[in-house]
């Protein structure tokens, strides 16, 4: 790989309507790499993901946001989307009318930026829907409309298979997901992976990360990070819950004079 | 059949149509401006018409003196539109349209034709410029199967010289020309449009496209059609295009009377898409008797005021309507459009599925009426309207009316406002599809149930059609 940093993000400040919700966020993804955020709800997680695809609601007030090199603050979600960013929602919306298959055309022919043929097109919805274990009448359905749970967050995978991104955020995919669904959905993950995909993975619970390995973990609290490490801070996480790295932090700040 | 477009309507829907009235064409024949009772008299002689017509257009120009402007369970307040009867001319032989200079027509018009791909002989017999057109020869093979069925498939004109007994038991049975004052008007003046006769037991199995139906009076600007299916027969009949039927006509004010019989089904599909200057008034009813279906798949676009509300009167028990109305209104339009059923009899049964898309300044109206009367027990109805608003100076109103006189019945009613939503965006945009894009789409699929219950090319066409207004091409 040419470029061995792909995502570059230094102090970032979000604020939604008005309230600020990220404080100054610095994170470096390389190529290859999953990165797991974790945090108690309310530190900023979902903020993170949206303000990274360009959510038009999540105004950035501050810091910078570098993908492959290239300033995209300034960029609308679809031209992030056709640089190579993808998110995978927490809550997908659902386009009434719209078929799965009608979309997913006109997703991958975007991205591309040209026409994709017809048979390639199919073949590689085939095989992404078998991979995940998802019927085909699936891609008749319409978008996220009466999907359960774990066919939505399928269905967000589905879409990042065939959209072959460089950097995948995935804001919670294991919420709403029983255990079974939450295997299936992870392998489909980790046969989507390469090595020049870096990964972002934001979760509140550790069983994520038993299916998909992460090299870092992170701690989002307040809108800062406040801990970074390898897998076994998930673990430490796990079986400690969050208090300790929070309290920690705690006497950082109050040793250093500075608010919380 | 020219009307004068003021410039100041040229100006207010953004188009310069490059002409006020055509004046200056040639006429072999056109009745003088304005209405009258001589006129009236005259549109008749010049047809050559048998005497009880005459009378008929009489009677029906002194219910128009009479009729005050429609209101209330009709349509929407019309009084706002400077609409000025006196400035219509009201026939004019409608070949001399066809003389119309292609130059005339309006660049916008062409550059729609040129996207939706229409071809050239088509292009000009839409807007009006030639009556020349390829398909002559396809409907002269379908209407020989036709007759061999004994249908009949002509225009309306054609029908009260031909078959003049069946148009006189039936014309002005189920639309009286008292019924309002655009019926009434209609009925004084009109010209051209479809009649249709299904003999019992049988089923046309294509549709009837007014397209086919090549005459020199089809594009009238008082169309007046006229359906029968006799006992068990079924038809499906077709009328408009979904290119913008270009007209200088500015008031289009067209009636269709339906009659289905006893176990028949007909179904009238429409799309029109009017030029922004046209005031288009229309009276569509039918009468469905015991266990007959009547299903109106009806879309508009275009025009600058359009007030139509299919309706079905559910005669005997066992009888079905069923109403699809798809509106879209632009800048500067106003779509008032909906629809109305009436359960006189016991047993019966109604759907009202409305959508309606609101672009620009462009306002949409859903008016329903469901009547039911005393003994109509066991009615069932459901009405579903839904609005979706693009822009934030786009406007929609939903004016349902029930009378229920009856309590053993089962009513159903729905109805949604939305906008296109920031998450709906944000969230086709994050596919990497851009938001003009995403917003055809999110358009599309909030059509789709009505889009897909019309034939192929139609939804083809109008999915291209939405498109482009989409992208601003198209008023």
């Amino acid at each position: 790989m040419a470029e061995e940093v792909l995502l570059k993000i230094s102090g970032l400040t979000v604020a939604v309507e008005g309230k600020q919700i990220l404080n100054g966020v610095d994170l470096t993804v390389n190529r290859g790499e999953v990165h797991a955020i974790m945090g108690p709800n309310g530190s900023g997680k979902s903020t993170l993901a949206n303000s990274l695809m360009g959510h038009p609601r999540y105004a950035i007030t501050g810091g910078s946001v570098l993908f492959k090199g290239e300033d995209i603050l300034g960029l609308a979600p679809d031209e992030r989307a056709r640089r190579g960013m993808f998110l995978a929602f927490q809550y997908p919306t659902g386009i009434p009318g719209v078929t799965m298959v009608n979309f997913l055309r006109q997703a991958m022919k975007a991205v591309r930026g040209q026409d994709v043929p017809v048979r390639e097109f199919r073949e590689k919805l085939l095989a992404t829907m078998k991979l995940l274990k998802m019927d085909e009448q699936f891609a008749r359905r319409y978008v996220n409309e009466g999907f359960s749970g774990g066919e939505k967050k399928r269905a967000e995978i589905l879409q990042m298979g065939i959209l072959n991104p460089d950097l995948a955020v995935m804001d919670e995919t294991d919420s709403g997901l029983d255990i079974d669904a939450l295997r299936t959905v992870a392998e489909g993950v980790n046969a989507l992976t390469t090595p020049k995909l870096g990964v972002v993975l934001i979760t509140h619970y550790q069983r994520l990360l038993n299916y998909i390995k992460p090299q870092f973990v992170h701690i989002l609290y307040q809108g800062r990070m406040i801990h970074s490490g390898g897998p076994e801070l998930a673990l430490q996480l796990e079986s400690e819950g969050y208090d300790p790295v929070i309290e920690k932090y705690g006497r950082v700040l109050a040793a250093t004079g500075e608010k919380a | 059949m020219v009307a004068k477009i003021t410039p100041k309507i040229a100006e207010q829907d953004g188009y310069k149509f490059g002409f006020n009235d055509n004046d200056n064409a040639t006429y072999t024949y056109r009745t003088e401006k304005g209405l009258s009772e001589d006129v009236v008299r005259e549109i008749s002689r010049v047809k050559e018409e048998p005497q009880w017509m005459t009378d008929f257009r009489v009677k029906s120009y002194h219910h128009f003196l009479e009729k005050p402007m429609p209101t209330g369970f009709w349509g929407g307040s019309i009084q706002n539109y400077d609409l000025d009867f006196n400035d219509i001319y009201y026939f004019a032989r409608a070949s001399d349209r066809a003389e119309r200079d292609w130059s005339d027509v309006p660049e916008y018009i062409k550059d729609t034709f040129d996207k939706l791909g229409i071809p050239e002989a088509e292009k000009k017999f839409l807007a009006g410029v030639g009556a020349q057109y390829d398909s002559e020869v396809v409907y002269h093979s379908i209407r020989e199967d036709l007759e061999k069925l004994g249908v009949i498939f002509v225009d309306t004109d054609s029908a009260v010289r031909d078959y003049p007994e069946i148009v006189r038991q039936y014309l002005g049975t189920i639309v009286p020309p008292a019924d309002n004052k655009f019926a009434a008007l209609n009925s004084a003046v009109w010209s051209g449009g479809s009649f249709v006769y299904v003999p019992a037991g049988v089923k046309v199995d294509i549709p009837l496209q007014a397209y086919f139906r090549i005459n020199k009076e089809n594009m009238g600007q008082f169309e007046r059609t006229l359906i029968i299916a006799e006992e068990g027969s079924y038809v499906h009949y077709v009328e408009g295009c979904t290119a913008p039927t270009y007209s200088t006509d500015s008031l289009h004010s067209a009636v269709v009377e339906i009659i289905i019989k006893k176990g028949a089904r007909v179904r009238y599909t429409t799309i029109q898409n009017w030029s922004n200057n046209v005031f288009n008034l229309v009276t569509k009813r039918a009468a469905a008797y015991q266990d007959a279906v009547m299903e109106w798949v009806d879309g508009n676009l275009g025009s600058r005021l359009t007030m139509k509300y299919p309706s079905v009167y559910l005669m005997e028990p066992g009888a079905h309507g069923e109403i699809l109305s798809l509106a879209m209104a632009g800048n500067g339009q106003h779509q008032d459009a909906g629809g109305k059923v009436v359960h006189v009899a016991p047993d019966t049964t109604s759907t009202i599925i409305s959508k309606s898309v609101s672009k620009g300044t462009g306002r949409t109206s859903y008016r329903g009426a469901l009547k039911v009367y005393p003994g109509a027990v066991r009615s069932k109805s459901t009405v579903r309207c839904d609005a979706l608003l693009l822009d934030k100076e786009s406007r929609s109103d939903t004016y349902p009316l029930m009378e229920i006189e009856e309590e053993q019945v089962n009513i159903g009613h729905e109805a949604s406002v939305s906008k296109v939503g920031e998450d709906q965006l944000f969230y086709l945009q994050s596919r990497g599809i851009s938001e003009v894009e995403a917003t055809k789409m999110i358009v599309n699929g909030f059509v789709e149930p009505i889009v897909k219950e019309l034939p192929m090319e139609y939804a083809v066409e109008l999915n291209r059609l939405i498109e482009l207004q989409m992208e601003g091409a198209v008023g």
